[in-house]
């Protein structure tokens, strides 16, 4: 049995194009040999809510980090003042994305205890950007939970750098969980279908459930979108996938 | 839902934030998660002066209601003003 004790700390990895970037590690503190997971935050920032992910991850025994994608708008900053940055400046852009992630992923990769394997996964903005980085780089599972735009564009009207990650399904390095609200509009049923039809065509394993009477953001427990039924199942799903994939 | 649906804007004037009054650079309207604000989706304002540091910031969260009738306020008393 895996240690239970979890030690969470604020450290600095190697993100894109060397910069330092901060990032919130969440540690099994155990001997035996672990996987690893990148959390990504969604777009209003790396906050608590996305900390106490991390931290649900290390307590299940995996080593966990999530690196705070808007720091370089906001080194020290509020985490929301960091996220309006941000915003402001027009998101966080894909290449940065994807050498942050990859960062985070060596990051889990150098612990003494890592067992070689990393999973990703990200919620609402950070599920587009988890299949972008599954697409990217090398993982063992990624999970999307809820993840707009990854096969249609944001209305024309948006100034923000994002784009459709559809054509790369065929570079997909693992099988994907996907997790959706079957009310949700962004993405919508016919997106999610959408993605698994290109991901079949493409012989890329994945797994999908889409929840009823779920909308948006149902994992957020401090947020009106909360729905427990599927929450409480999607984390099932979710320690049955990382339990099959990552050990 | 993320919905990246934002609209920046130059805005010249001021704002009083955490360290004081600022000169403002713009401001950016958007609807999306709020920070505080309980409710699901809200139109949220920043403005900001990114010259002078993200923490350079007024932030509003108003419901759907409230950021209707805002407008609608604000547009009334400027349409009266026009010569002042």
């Amino acid at each position: 049995m895996r240690s239970k004790i979890v030690l969470a700390e604020t450290v600095h990895i190697t993100g894109f194009e060397g910069d330092m970037i901060e990032a919130y590690s969440a540690r099994c503190m155990s001997d035996t040999p672990t996987g690893g997971v990148v959390v990504i935050h969604h777009m209003p920032g790396y906050d608590r809510a996305t900390k106490e992910i991390a931290r649900r991850f290390a307590e299940m025994g995996y080593n966990a980090i999530c690196p705070n994608l808007h720091y370089r708008e906001a080194p020290g900053g509020e985490p929301d003042d960091a996220a309006a940055a941000s915003r402001a400046a027009g998101g966080v852009p894909d290449g940065r994305l994807v050498g942050d992630v990859a960062g985070a992923r060596k990051y889990l990769l150098s612990l003494s205890n890592s067992n070689g394997k990393v999973g990703v996964i990200g919620y609402c903005s950070g599920g587009r950007q988890s299949f972008l980085a599954a697409c990217s780089l090398e993982f063992d599972a990624a999970v999307d939970c809820y993840g707009a735009f990854i096969v249609t564009p944001p209305g024309s009207d948006s100034p923000l750098q994002v784009k459709p990650v559809i054509d790369l399904a065929p570079n997909l390095s693992c099988e994907l969980l996907g997790l959706f609200g079957a009310d949700d509009k962004y993405p919508s049923p016919a997106e999610v279908e959408e993605l698994s039809k290109v991901l079949k065509e493409n012989g890329k394993a994945h797994r999908f459930h889409s929840f009823e009477g779920a909308g948006h953001a149902f994992f957020a427990v401090d947020r009106p979108s909360y729905r427990v039924e599927a929450a409480s199942q999607g984390w099932g799903l979710i320690s049955d996938f990382f339990s099959e994939k990552l050990g | 839902m993320c919905t990246y649906i934002t609209e920046t804007v130059a805005a010249s004037g001021s704002g009083k934030g955490p360290q004081g009054w600022f000169d403002l650079g713009g401001a950016s309207v958007y609807f999306d998660h709020p920070v505080h604000a309980r409710e699901d989706h809200t139109l949220n304002i920043d403005f900001i002066n990114p010259d002078l540091g993200p923490s350079a910031r007024v932030a509003v969260e108003l419901s759907r209601e409230s950021a209707t009738e805002l407008a609608h306020a604000i547009l009334r008393i400027v349409s009266q003003t026009v010569d002042v």
